[in-house]
């Protein structure tokens, strides 16, 4: 962290930051959620870059004030270009005793702690399992540390405001947002705004947060909090001129088949099934019905993958959402789509495994499960979103993919960034390329069958029921590639085999060609796919920050892999794969591409890398 | 439906590779029949069907088929119905890919109420793996996978299909052609799922688990032809009748006991309350006839179009119709 002081005029020390981190922590009921986002989108409309990531347990409720109830988010703001929410913070917001015990190896020595003191009882601490009355030095912290009678002062601010104790109480995350904004010198006014855009519908409670968030900063300003420094993070590389938004992952993962949908000229066909970490998608899809989507919540996770095939067959644009525990059941119906070549589109939003595994934590291990985790030589394309924000550009691309090479395709993306977000630019469709399903064309009437296919990419055409002239019969049991009849034949059996795979082969050609970023002539090249995009970035940016040379590729096309995978894999002596799992890529990778040695650094612990980790790890395999 | 006059040619391709003797023979020709009276034109029309022998009937249609994976057919079809409700759907299923694989897509398709035609051919029995019970088969049935008799009891397609709300369902025998066209034409005229189950024979596995129906003479003495408005008489000469008797109902003749024509419980498949419907879904021998003909057939909203009109309705409220627009629809701030 870079930073310059100044002197304020109040003789307090400003630190000017090039970033930030900042980590609300409380009881899954204190609006942690609410005032990270708040901050996050105050920051980010003065230019600052952001990520966030929201860190919650897998409880609806657990018991309040328990240390299974700690719901977090981190928002880490900067000046430039930040690519990952950050490992630790600079300033933790512990609510009450239980996240100050759980967030607090969070924090580095300098990190300044904000905490209610209200919420620091006896029984407080009983119920965190303190065992001594001063919790600071039962867990040895030195820190910094700012205390403010929160509760009290949200109930005195609103004891004439007419709101009943439960809904002062639920202010308190506002003043304690107040509070971080004047320590960062944030423009309140903007706060107060998107509350009242929040609560515009109950203008009594929008006032009482709006007054609560102001008490916050002029608590700040008028006691200095009992703090030696202040920080501002100014906005120095000015992001491309435009309009911005904030966007979670799931949001732009819906956001960008909406987008596709519509450049396509299609209805949007969603069967889907409840699962975390993937719902948001449905919920967000199942809002737009004004543009015509169609969600329909199946019985199950079969029911969602096969009604989409059926919806692919009609002539929709199709898509089933799941994690990877759905996968394991739309596998049979993602095959029918292999065999029968329809379009569809599959969003796997990976989670912890196997089997129920971390249901709200991140991995990347369901990368195998998608590629080869079907009966029989079952090509499939994936691509795997590499942010928050290329979660739509991933989703727009996978449907493109599929519409036009009749083809179901994976797109991974995984919890950490569904869920966390960053700041996007708006996109302007007419930018991005056309898609134009192979439809069959009047011409062909009597001379086509089911499985003629364009010479060129292979592809099949689609004729869509409801036409005179085109009716066929497509299933699951092998066919003729000549007839569409079914057919046993051996040597027709070989050939649409070999059919299947090249037509995914080929989509290669259509792909944009690796990329590799960093010291072009490194002597470590770092290797990831999907959501590690922005750790191993900033990992490679520390390493190359300290004179190591190294460089990273990061794959978004997985299968087919870009044109120029093998060139630049053999162009460098070290290799590093670091994934969240056990080395599915690294696998993946040597298989595909001959006399490869990989170094591999794994990991599966359901949370995000830790750059630092990576950075300590790459030093230890080029010292080797 | 178009001025076209189609005939069941019209709707045939291919030669269907069934056993000899098999039931699937003769429904797919009352299959045929049916549509050409119905007249929706085959090109507006997809069969989709599971897996099983009689799955495989799709193949032998002049129309739009996709023969599927086992058991998610109905899921299959309600997707279809969903994104392209102007097709019209024809789901073929037997009773293991009905009701054991798929047991939970047909109850909830039922429930739903998407608009699509259910054909449940029922031989009590799985053909295509050669022989073993099925969800169906009476308690104690022998089968290679039963040798020694099975221990559970089976499903009654009706009481499940009721039990998902069912707004329609019918019973006909494969072999009965007349009736059978007539069903499918009631089923396809229903707006919302309609069931038919179709008692169909399996000469190989499970020949004769039909046969108190399997001939006009046996139909007359076992089993009962209901329609709409008309009392329930069965018989060579109609000489017998349903009546209710308590919570239950009854066989009685006609003369017997002073019971007259008047005393005839009336057919009423319009009834919402579904209580008596089920009733005449349930009965079997020797005690009571055999129900056939359309048991149940009330209005209700479907899926599909109550899908489409949410879209309207929504979208006559919402201000934003386009991407773009709905970009709009986003706190969005300004970098310069």
């Amino acid at each position: 962290m870079n930073f310059k002081y100044y002197i304020m005029a109040e003789e307090m020390i400003v630190k000017e930051l090039d970033d930030v981190v900042v980590r609300f922590s409380g009881d899954s009921g204190d609006g942690m959620q609410l005032a990270g986002n708040m901050f996050s989108n105050i920051s980010a409309t003065v230019g600052n870059d952001i990520s966030t990531f929201p860190d919650y347990p897998a409880d609806i409720r657990a018991p309040q004030g328990t240390l299974t109830g700690v719901s977090g988010f981190q928002v880490h703001v900067g000046s430039g270009k930040v690519y990952t929410p950050g490992d630790k913070c600079d300033v933790l917001i512990a609510m009450n005793p239980a996240a100050l015990k759980t967030q607090y190896k969070f924090c580095k020595p300098q990190t300044v702690i904000i905490i209610d003191t209200d919420s620091f009882t006896k029984r407080d601490l009983e119920k965190a399992k303190f065992q001594l009355d001063n919790p600071f030095s039962e867990l040895g912290i030195k820190n910094e540390v700012i205390e403010a009678a929160i509760t009290t002062m949200c109930k005195e601010s609103l004891k004439d405001s007419g709101l009943d104790n439960k809904s002062i109480m639920r202010t308190k995350n506002m003043f304690a947002l107040g509070l971080v904004c004047w320590l960062f010198h944030r423009d309140i006014e903007v706060g107060a705004k998107l509350l009242r855009e929040k609560f515009a519908k109950k203008p009594a409670i929008a006032e009482a947060n709006v007054k609560v968030l102001y008490d916050g900063y002029h608590f700040g300003e008028n006691t200095h909090a009992s703090v030696s420094i202040s920080y501002k993070v100014p906005c120095k590389e000015g992001k491309a001129p435009g309009r911005y938004m904030d966007i979670n992952g799931n949001k732009a993962t819906a956001y960008g088949l909406m987008a596709a949908a519509e450049k396509a000229g299609l209805q949007l066909y969603l069967g889907s099934y409840p699962i975390t970490p993937a719902t948001d998608i449905l919920h967000e899809l199942a809002k737009h019905k004004s543009l015509g989507v169609k969600t329909v919540q199946c019985e199950d996770e079969i029911a969602g993958c096969a009604s989409a095939v059926g919806a692919a067959f009609a002539g929709a644009l199709a898509v089933t959402t799941t994690s990877g525990p759905g996968i394991c059941l739309k596998s049979e119906a993602m095959n029918l789509a292999v065999i029968a070549e329809l379009p569809l589109v599959i969003v796997d939003v990976q989670r912890g495994g196997p089997s129920t595994g971390l249901p709200t934590k991140s991995e990347q291990t369901d990368l195998l499960q998608v590629l080869y985790g079907r009966n029989g030589e079952s090509p499939m394309p994936v691509i795997a979103a590499t942010s928050p924000t290329d979660c739509f550009d991933a989703a727009y691309m996978a449907c493109k993919v599929a519409l036009e090479h009749m083809t179901p395709v994976v797109l991974l993306t995984d919890a950490y960034i569904a869920n966390g977000s960053a700041a996007w630019k708006l996109p302007n469709l007419k930018e991005y390329p056309e898609i134009k399903p192979p439809y069959v064309t009047l011409d062909m009437a009597g001379k086509w069958t089911p499985f003629k296919r364009n010479p060129e990419t292979g592809v099949r055409y689609w004729a869509v029921p409801g036409q005179k002239d085109f009716m066929h019969r497509i299933g699951g049991l092998e066919k003729s590639n000549e007839t569409g009849a079914i057919s046993t034949d051996p040597e027709n059996h070989n050939l649409m085999t070999r059919l299947r795979a090249e037509k995914v082969e080929k989509i290669a050609y259509s792909l944009p060609l690796l990329q590799v970023e960093g010291d072009p002539d490194a002597d470590l090249l770092i290797v990831g796919f999907g959501g590690t995009y922005g750790h191993l970035h900033s990992a490679m940016d520390m390493m190359n920050a300290a004179g190591k040379k190294v460089a990273l590729t990061h794959f978004k096309y997985i299968n087919p892999l870009p044109k120029n995978t093998a060139d630049v894999l053999r162009k460098y002596k070290k290799i590093v794969v670091a994934e969240q799992n056990m080395g599915q890529l690294a696998g993946y990778l040597r298989m595909k591409v001959e006399g490869l040695h990989l170094h591999q650094f794994n990991q599966a612990k359901g949370q995000p890398f830790v750059v630092q980790e990576l950075v300590d790890a790459f030093i230890k395999i080029m010292e080797e | 439906m178009s001025e076209i006059k189609y005939t069941a040619a019209d709707y045939k391709s291919g030669q269907p590779r069934w056993c000899p003797g098999c039931g699937d023979h003769a429904f797919l020709n009352s299959f045929h029949k049916a549509l050409a009276e119905i007249g929706v034109p085959p090109h507006e029309i997809a069969v989709i069907s599971g897996i099983g022998c009689s799955s495989r009937l799709p193949y032998y249609m002049n129309t739009y088929g996709m023969h599927t994976i086992h058991g998610r057919a109905a899921a299959i079809a309600t997707g279809a119905k969903v994104a392209n409700p102007k097709l019209t759907i024809w789901q073929i299923s037997g009773d293991g890919d009905g009701l054991a694989i798929g047991g939970n897509h047909f109850i909830h398709a039922i429930r739903r109420n998407v608009d699509i035609n259910i054909i449940l051919l029922n031989n009590r029995i799985y053909g295509l793996t050669k022989g073993q019970y099925s969800p169906t088969s009476e308690r104690g049935f022998v089968s290679k996978s039963s040798p020694y008799g099975t221990v559970e009891d089976p499903f009654r397609p009706a009481e499940l299909c009721f039990g998902a709300r069912g707004r329609f369902f019918a019973r006909c025998a494969a072999v009965d052609g007349g009736p059978s066209v007539e069903v499918l034409k009631a089923a396809a005229k229903h707006k919302g799922t309609s069931v038919v189950e179709v008692l169909q024979n399996c000469v190989i596995f499970n020949d004769g688990t039909h046969n108190s129906i399997a001939k006009k003479e046996d139909r007359e003495k076992n089993a009962i032809y209901l329609e709409h408005g008309k009392p329930m008489l069965f018989g060579p000469n109609k000489e017998f009748g349903l009546m209710q008797e308590g919570f239950g109902l009854k066989v009685v003749k006609l003369g017997e006991n002073g019971v007259t024509e008047k005393d005839i419980l009336v057919h009423d498949a319009h009834c919402q309350d579904a209580t008596l419907q089920l009733k005449l879904a349930l009965m079997e021998g020797p005690d009571f006839p055999i129900a056939l003909g359309v048991i149940r057939d009330v209005e209700a909203p479907t899926y599909d179009e109550s899908v489409e009109a949410q879209i309207e309705e929504v979208s006559a409220k919402k201000n934003y119709h386009t991407f773009a627009e709905l970009l709009e629809t986003n706190d969005t701030w300004e970098v310069k």
